[in-house]
């Protein structure tokens, strides 16, 4: 119970954090030329002055920029993220819609990164400095260095144009109406490279992580006793010293979910999925900043809760934290 | 000088360093091998590579030489990495040794700022900041530079913390210097190796960043960047795949040889470091 009520101090501490994001990109985006006015006028195709005031007085920009900072701020306690006028629904309507491509996209790549960063982190670490560490070491710094987005053009070129065996893009296939298990298969495949092209930087990074953690725990005394002991050299590795080397992989988990959530941007334009990232992307290109400002709070309050999840799961690999002081 | 010969040991940095040269080259000898704008047209739009002896790398979907663009795109890269390196690493050490120096309400409020621009994610601020001051070389290099300046920060502070009631400096507070001549004088030259290290980190990401940046068609399209290549080679990639394919390669090469030579420097340096 300790360590929940540990992480929710860390939560409540995040508040100040988000409220500080939201009034500097507020201010910052009154620095932008034109409104959400002058984007409806520019949709609608022109209009004259008249209406355009009375449109600034309905959506209370005529206020001076304190009191519309404050407005703002006390819709956003009600959970009212204001009106989008490029889509036309409610900023959080728009927002709620795009959510669930992108958290799955995230918690997919993340997943695939861990795992295989775990996989030939090992395998690199007891080979360390013979060909096998060499080579996972030297594949893994040219993943890091690859940009994602052209990554996920030459793996289309590859699997969905040459071989054909995967969808170029999109969420799933809209000719045929699926449901239960077939649908689930169809988005699968769709996310299989989008999955593996936002996953790739954070695999070389988990890799390295993982290769150096492991070399500092494979030098500790308990595992000099667990092979004094007699265990073969598997039962070292995955009964003492992986559960060890995992921290600071968890850790890594909480820095990297910002990273990541950008990563998606451009990895849904290039796949073009419907999430989060492509919709910040579209809300800069239609000067919707109304929605922008959304995302900027829907996407901060993702790496609080992601945080506050790797808190938790800390605290359960490593007993010793909720019990110390 | 020991450093310099462990640095040469290594023969990923050298391999790092080579390429790293060769990249320089590529962005000095630009003008002299392609005095043409290499925006301009050349010949025939979409010439596949060694087809033709005059476009060795081919021409893109306008015609246009991608070799000249590869060469002069090798100048923006390193130009808006470099600087924008410069912005986030002034950035941070500033308020990081102002943070780590006085510690207290200074390091609270510092941190706080710090926090927020580390909570909020940094390709988000990105947009934003494209949206509002628009895609002009100065202000993405700006922006890449404001967006990348906290992990320098939380570095520099780091070593203020450890640094800072040291012996020599509390000779120097007992022979009456002022604060600030601490922390220019005598702090930031021991706290600024291992940021300067971590200078090749920011400028692979600022790299990578202006050209996802300019892939998306946020970046200044009056420029030849790489990114922007990229972005255009994609509405041919069916077919004419290479136009796209050759400027990530020169990324990749660009980020893979800042990330060896940082490397490199961090064993130099760092000895005792290496043999974990």
């Amino acid at each position: 119970m300790r360590i929940v009520s540990l992480a929710g101090r860390r939560l409540a501490a995040s508040i100040p954090t988000l409220v500080l994001i939201l009034i500097g990109v507020f201010l910052l985006l009154q620095l932008a030329p034109g409104d959400t006015v002058d984007a409806l006028m520019a949709q609608m195709g022109g209009g004259d002055a008249a209406s355009a005031r009375a449109l600034r007085e309905f959506y209370g920009l005529d206020l001076s920029i304190p009191a519309q900072l404050g407005n703002y701020l006390w819709r956003l306690v009600r959970l009212d993220l204001g009106f989008s006028s490029i889509y036309g629904k409610p900023v959080s309507t728009v927002i709620l819609e795009r959510l669930p491509p992108t958290i799955l996209l995230m918690t997919a790549s993340l997943s695939f990164a861990f795992f295989f960063g775990l996989v030939f982190g090992v395998l690199a670490a007891r080979s360390v400095n013979k060909w096998p560490d060499t080579l996972i070491s030297t594949i893994g710094l040219i993943f890091y260095a690859t940009p994602s987005f052209w990554f996920g053009l030459m793996a289309i070129v590859v699997f969905s144009i040459y071989l054909q065996w995967l969808p170029a893009g999109g969420f799933e296939d809209i000719g045929a109406v699926q449901t239960g298990i077939w649908r689930v298969l169809d988005i699968a495949r769709h996310l299989l490279l989008p999955t593996a092209t936002l996953g790739l930087i954070f695999l070389a990074i988990y890799l390295r992580i993982m290769r150096a953690s492991m070399l500092e725990v494979l030098n500790l005394d308990f595992v000099r006793t667990a092979r004094a002991k007699g265990l073969d050299e598997t039962r070292v590795i995955t009964g003492h010293v992986l559960r060890n080397a995992l921290l600071p992989m968890v850790t890594l988990i909480g820095l990297q979910a910002g990273t990541m959530l950008g990563g998606s941007v451009v990895v849904e334009s290039v796949f073009s999925l419907p999430g989060l990232g492509r919709l910040a992307y579209e809300s800069v290109i239609q000067r919707d900043l109304n929605t922008l400002l959304g995302i900027v709070f829907v996407s901060a309050l993702l790496v609080i809760i992601v945080n506050f999840v790797v808190d938790l799961l800390y605290a359960r690999l490593d007993p010793r934290i909720s019990a110390g002081g | 000088m020991g450093a310099l010969k462990r640095y040469f040991r290594s023969p990923a940095a050298v391999i790092g360093l080579v390429l790293l040269l060769i990249v320089v080259g590529m962005a000095i000898a630009a003008s002299w091998l392609f005095p043409n704008n290499p925006l301009s047209l050349a010949g025939r739009p979409l010439v596949w590579p060694f087809a033709n002896p005059r476009f060795p790398l081919g021409t893109d979907n306008s015609g246009r030489d991608i070799a000249a663009q590869i060469f002069y795109g090798a100048r923006i890269s390193l130009l808006i990495g470099g600087v924008a390196t410069v912005i986030a690493i002034a950035i941070g050490t500033l308020i990081g040794a102002f943070a780590g120096y006085y510690g207290g309400w200074v390091d609270n409020i510092l941190m706080r700022i710090t926090e927020a621009f580390q909570t909020l994610p940094n390709f988000v601020l990105l947009l934003v900041l494209v949206a509002v001051f628009g895609s002009t070389l100065t202000t993405v290099t700006i922006a890449i530079g404001v967006v990348s300046w906290p992990a320098p920060a939380r570095l520099t502070r780091a070593e203020f913390l450890s640094l800072r009631n040291r012996e020599f400096i509390q000779a120097g507070r007992t022979l009456g210097m002022k604060d600030l001549q601490l922390i220019l004088g005598e702090i930031l030259p021991n706290a600024l190796p291992p940021v300067i290290v971590y200078a090749s980190v920011v400028m692979a990401v600022a790299i990578l960043l202006e050209s996802a940046l300019a892939f998306l068609r946020l970046s200044d399209p009056n420029v030849a960047s790489w990114g922007n290549l990229i972005g255009l080679g994609r509405d041919v990639l069916r077919v004419q795949w290479y136009v796209s394919a050759i400027p990530g390669i020169a990324i990749l090469t660009t980020v893979l040889a800042v990330s060896l030579v940082g490397q490199g420097l961090n064993d130099a340096l760092n000895p005792r470091l290496k043999q974990r």
